[in-house]
């Protein structure tokens, strides 16, 4: 009970620090040009980084799995501009079906 | 408001409705997918020892699935706490980027900066985004309060509801988060240096996997950016 509050309350505690941190200690003042590029560029680097492990890692491994086919209909849909409901929901079923078979 | 907004040059693929009402409705087509993961952290968390209300604060004040997810494994696996707590921070670091990123575009006091910068999370803070490093508050808000409202709602009748879900692989669960990364991403991958610096992300983060906890890959993948910066 007290240990999972702990960890509750410090997770908690850090991460709301952690999102404060820029707004509150930075207020509204501009960013470099440079320095805004990088921060843009933050959003595709981390992205790439989350797709690719979430997809072809798993427990510290690199693995290839049922995730991939998920992965190939979310590339084509987003590719294709589709609905992001039906693009998040095709690779979901394609993931849950490709498990089911193998 | 209007005529600072008018002289920020908008990219085709980003948006341009900049009220809370376009990143509430946003964010929308994401609900579902939330509340599926927020059913599972209720779930999983219960199961990995949490009092329900544990996992209904943990939601409201981490905020990020992932780190969530890592924290309560790490528990349930037997890990100590400070090693969870760890997991967490690491894997929420990246919010010094996108607090910092956002900082520009919030008003007011202190107190109304810190409330707003808890409602970034990485589908409010790319609804938010305008392009070319500016980014709406007031679609920071809509989409954050949105996600926030799903995230604690669903994590509360995940953690009462417990077992029922079962097995979020079985759903393919853990293939819909890529899925929603990946649009999330779109707009960025179509441009040359977003798409390269995705790539070398993706790269980075493969290549340390084996080698480094869970979780840190992902933090040194954010170097990608410093590349992609450079090229052209």
């Amino acid at each position: 009970m007290t240990r999972e509050w702990m960890v509750v309350g410090l997770a908690g505690a850090l991460t709301m620090a952690i999102k404060a941190a820029g707004p509150c200690a930075l207020g509204s003042r501009e960013l470099p040009p440079a320095l805004s590029r990088i921060l843009r560029l933050l959003a595709p680097a981390l992205f790439g980084a989350l797709i690719a492990t979430q997809t072809f890692t798993r427990e510290q491994r690199l693995t290839v799995d049922a995730r991939l086919g998920g992965f190939v209909i979310a590339a084509t849909g987003a590719y294709l501009r589709a609905p992001t409901l039906l693009i998040v929901v095709a690779a979901a079923a394609a993931t849950a079906a490709l498990r089911a078979l193998t | 408001m209007l005529s600072q907004q008018s002289n920020v040059p908008l990219d085709d693929d980003f948006p341009r409705e900049t009220s809370w009402r376009a990143g509430a409705r946003a964010v929308l087509p994401l609900a579902a997918a939330i509340a599926v993961l927020g059913v599972s952290f209720g779930a999983l968390a219960t199961a990995a020892g949490l009092a329900p209300a544990a996992a209904v604060v943990m939601s409201a004040t981490t905020f990020a699935g992932s780190a969530q997810f890592a924290a309560v494994s790490i528990l349930g696996a037997g890990g100590g706490p400070a090693a969870a707590v760890a997991a967490a921070g690491l894997l929420n670091a990246r919010y010094a980027a996108t607090g910092l990123a956002v900082a520009p575009a919030l008003r007011g006091g202190l107190w109304r900066r810190f409330l707003v910068a808890q409602l970034t999370v990485d589908e409010s803070w790319a609804v938010a985004y305008l392009g070319d490093g500016h980014f709406s508050e007031q679609r920071l808000v809509g989409a954050g309060l949105v996600l926030f409202a799903v995230h604690v709602g669903s994590t509360a009748v995940g953690a009462i509801a417990g077992d029922l879900v079962g097995d979020p692989r079985a759903w393919g669960l853990d293939a819909a988060f890529p899925a929603l990364f990946l649009v999330l991403a779109s707009p960025h991958l179509r441009r040359p240096d977003g798409r390269i610096t995705a790539a070398l992300g993706a790269a980075i983060a493969l290549a340390m996997t084996p080698f480094v906890p869970a979780g840190i890959p992902t933090l040194v993948a954010a170097a990608a950016s410093l590349v992609g910066a450079r090229s052209r």
